[in-house]
């Protein structure tokens, strides 16, 4: 009987060819396929090398403690030896409040330090509308954040337990009511407005009453009169009190019932607090008033189509530096002797424009990207003008338009910088440029800019993931 | 020229609106705060140090001048203009007053409608090089690569200057002094020209500053001064005397330490009459008959000053030169006080 020789057993696999497996593998797959990849890639490890030999020795020679560049360039001498170069973080050590803050005076950083943190509760309603538990973590982190850095900035105690409490109430009320939330958002400016410029608190309350009047009018005009016009009666009623009625009110609430912080004058104003105040005022009044125009472009009735194609075309047409100066100078010239229209006030207007009118132009690309239908079922549904924008043509057009809303944010944000150009105190330019006109730190070149880089970096990142989540989770169809 | 015709209208236009309200010192007496005009930062002349406050030898000039107005050096309210705003900032009296080194020119005197009420530091154009390049003077600087700041008069003094002297360059644009300082460490030019002042400040800071070395010629004229507004005379004489009195103060030896003391114990008669012991010479500007002597105690003499903020002695370490009294050489000259 011949023996098989069949094997009953199966073998062990073999592990793959050195070659084709790990590493290796990876290495030759990724960088080594093709001769053109092996030249490029051993181009790119020398460009790699040549940077890292040359920028690493400045990173590890940092020094952070010294009181001027000279002392700097002593230690880094005495350390890395005499040739050596080092980067000088002494110098953000010693001015890191300029940068932050610009000259607003020390015993006050609690207070953009508070409105900072409130930013985030206050956008939380719009970032987040109603998701009860990415607000309760935002929440959180807004409380971490002011318990440690009200604590760092040595705020009065009345102010940690206040700031505390609301920060509580709003979490308390996230977790029974989260839409109610936004009512926290619509008060927000005027608290920030109060907490940053400071003076008597009821400047702002009874700014704010000049809106409930507007709302009261309209309410109760709009069934005697129409939509429209109510809207135009409740304008007029809330310029007058604003006008007229304002600052008497302010002047007896406050020598009946005195109660204020020490008033802030605009020019202490600078670094990334300035930044951040023109960039989020610019950012959040430019989306409304960005919708009425691109709707107003497309609208039917040619006056308010010409007066936004006007006012779009005139402010895309020039340049943003062209607008800065406009406010700087020729309002000047134009405005009565003596008037003092803030300067930061006019260049958020000024910039704020410049947003709106771009962000118009995004928008009614998202506008003109539905199909007709939607415009014509909104019709067929029996619904009026806004109605129909409201519920069906914005969600839709707002959603494709996104990324490019954000862009025009993120590019608002970083041409903050440009107000250096008349003067006010940005991070980039006008900080640095103080830092190095005092005699000790003369000479100081990359640091500033990498420090301003990494925040503004830090920002406009954060702002770029919002958006990505943002269209994830709007994203309804199943392309 | 378009440029200039539009802001000579401008400039007119204010004019006629900066009469109706004239009368500048009213102003700041009732708004209780100067306005000043300064820089957005220059090394030893003005800037803001790590707590906010201003300190220079431009900003010290205007703490005399709110010392004799209003009696108190801090009531100043520092606006930093940049090159293209400050003097429409100043036309548009959003400023009373501009302390910012700005050049004395004809053309700013009459077509912007400025007066430039005196010179408290006569500057010039210099050149500095490595002292490794062999060069000793500027007209040997042929076929060099110089590092220039583009946008300001220095541009066109350094293409006279080589033109005049049948040499050629290759000038380097630089946006701004601290990206002229790196391009010159790096090698990227030369020589590196700007104000004098400017250089010995860039010089001093420079890690291996015994290298360098700025040449002898000084190729233009920048008479550095405090500017006001055409058309209020009075409010320029307030600046002019204020300015003046600091340098007769210096002249007489009266320095911010010893004013009380040479109030009290002085015999010369120009001396009194600057201190206010005598006459009425305050009141004949509209300020208080001490208010120089509030300007000398507050900020010292013009030669305190000087050695202050940018003198022998701090690390830019400028010589008087041509800002040493006249009675020393210098160009510093102060009319009559009387």
């Amino acid at each position: 009987m011949a023996q098989g020789f069949n094997r009953t057993e199966m073998l062990p696999p073999l592990p793959p060819p050195v070659t084709e497996r790990g590493a290796i593998k990876w290495l030759r797959e990724n960088l080594f396929s093709t001769p053109f990849n092996v030249v490029l890639t051993l181009f790119g490890v020398a460009v790699i090398y040549l940077l890292l030999q040359s920028a690493l020795p400045w990173w590890l020679n940092s020094v952070w403690n010294a009181e001027s560049l000279s002392q700097c360039r002593e230690i880094v001498a005495a350390t890395a030896g005499p040739d050596a170069t080092g980067a000088c973080w002494a110098m953000i050590r010693e001015r890191w409040h300029q940068f932050l803050f610009g000259f607003y005076p020390p015993a006050e950083y609690w207070r953009p330090i508070l409105a900072f943190g409130l930013l985030f509760a206050a956008l939380a309603p719009v970032l987040y509308s109603g998701q009860k538990r990415s607000l309760t973590i935002l929440l959180g982190g807004v409380l971490a954040f002011l318990l440690l850095t009200l604590y760092l900035s040595a705020a009065p105690s009345s102010v940690f337990v206040v700031a505390v409490l609301l920060v509580l109430g709003m979490l308390a009320l996230v977790q029974m009511q989260p839409g109610k939330l936004i009512w926290f958002t619509l008060l927000y400016p005027a608290l920030t407005f109060w907490l940053l410029w400071g003076g008597s608190v009821w400047s702002p309350i009874v700014a704010m009453a000049g809106f409930a009047i507007l709302y009261g009018v309209f309410r109760l005009a709009s069934p005697l009169i129409g939509l429209a016009p109510a809207a135009g009666a409740g304008v007029v009623a809330a310029v007058l009190w604003w006008l007229y009625i304002d600052v008497p009110t302010v002047n007896l609430l406050q020598s009946a019932l005195p109660f204020s912080i020490p008033a802030i004058a605009s020019d202490q104003f600078g670094g990334f607090l300035l930044a951040i105040v023109i960039g989020v005022t610019g950012i959040s009044f430019s989306l409304p008033i960005g919708i009425l125009l691109a709707l107003g472009r497309q609208s039917d009735m040619p006056i308010v189509k010409w007066l936004s194609v006007g006012f779009i075309e005139f402010i895309r047409g020039v340049p943003l530096i062209t607008l800065l100066f406009t406010a700087s100078l020729l309002l000047q010239y134009f405005l009565p002797p003596g008037t003092n229209f803030d300067i930061i006030l006019r260049v958020i207007i000024l910039v704020t424009f410049f947003a709106a009118a771009y962000l118009a132009e995004v928008i009614r690309g998202g506008l003109a990207a539905l199909p007709r239908g939607q415009y014509e079922a909104a019709d067929a549904l029996g619904l009026d003008y806004w109605r129909a924008q409201r519920l069906i043509i914005l969600p839709q057009a707002l959603k494709v338009s996104i990324p490019a809303i954000v862009s025009t944010f993120i590019g608002l944000f970083k041409d903050t910088t440009l107000v250096a150009f008349v003067g006010l105190m940005d991070p980039l330019k006008g900080v640095t440029q103080i830092v190095r006109a005092d005699i000790d730190w003369k000479g100081i070149y990359w640091e500033p800019y990498i420090f301003v880089g990494a925040i503004f970096f830090l920002i406009c990142f954060g702002m770029s993931r919002y958006s990505m989540y943002l269209e994830r989770k709007l994203k309804t169809d199943h392309r | 020229m378009k440029k200039s015709v539009f802001f000579g209208a401008l400039a007119a236009t204010t004019l006629v609106a900066g009469l109706a309200g004239a009368a500048t010192l009213d102003d700041i007496k009732a708004r209780g705060e100067l306005l000043c005009g300064s820089n957005t930062g220059l090394t030893g002349f003005g800037a803001p140090d790590a707590s906010g406050s201003w300190a220079g030898f431009d900003v010290d000039l205007c703490r005399a001048v709110a010392a004799a107005v209003l009696g108190d050096p801090n009531k100043v309210k520092f606006v930093p203009t940049t090159g293209e705003t400050r003097f429409t900032a100043l036309q548009s009296g959003e400023v009373d007053l501009l302390v910012r080194n700005s050049t004395w020119t004809s053309s700013r005197d009459s077509e912007l409608a400025l007066d430039f009420v005196a010179v408290n530091y006569y500057d010039g154009q210099g050149f500095m090089v490595k002292k490794d390049l062999g060069v000793s003077s500027a007209k040997e600087l042929d076929g060099a690569t110089v590092c220039i700041q583009t946008g300001t008069t220095t541009e066109l003094n350094l293409a006279d200057f080589f033109k005049q002297n049948n040499i050629t360059y290759q000038p380097v644009t630089v946006a701004d002094d601290s990206e002229a300082q790196r391009q010159y460490v790096a090698g990227a030019c030369d020589a590196y020209t700007t104000d004098a002042s400017g250089l010995a400040a860039s010089r001093a800071t420079l890690p291996d500053a015994e290298n360098h070395i700025i040449l002898p010629e000084i190729i233009s004229k920048e008479p550095l001064g405090p500017v006001v507004r055409h058309g209020d005379s009075n409010w320029g004489d307030v600046v002019r005397w204020t300015y003046y009195a600091l340098l007769i103060a210096e002249e007489k030896g009266v320095t911010s330490a010893n004013v009380e003391e040479v109030l009290a114990s002085t015999t010369d008669e120009e001396v009194k009459r600057l201190l206010g012991a005598s006459g009425d010479m305050g009141a004949k500007f509209g300020l208080d008959n001490d208010a120089f002597k509030r300007s000398i105690a507050a900020v010292g003499n013009y030669g305190e000053i000087f050695s202050r903020n940018i003198g022998e002695g701090t690390t830019i370490n400028l010589a008087r030169g041509l800002n040493a009294l006249w009675t020393q050489g210098g160009l510093q000259y102060a009319p009559p006080f009387r």
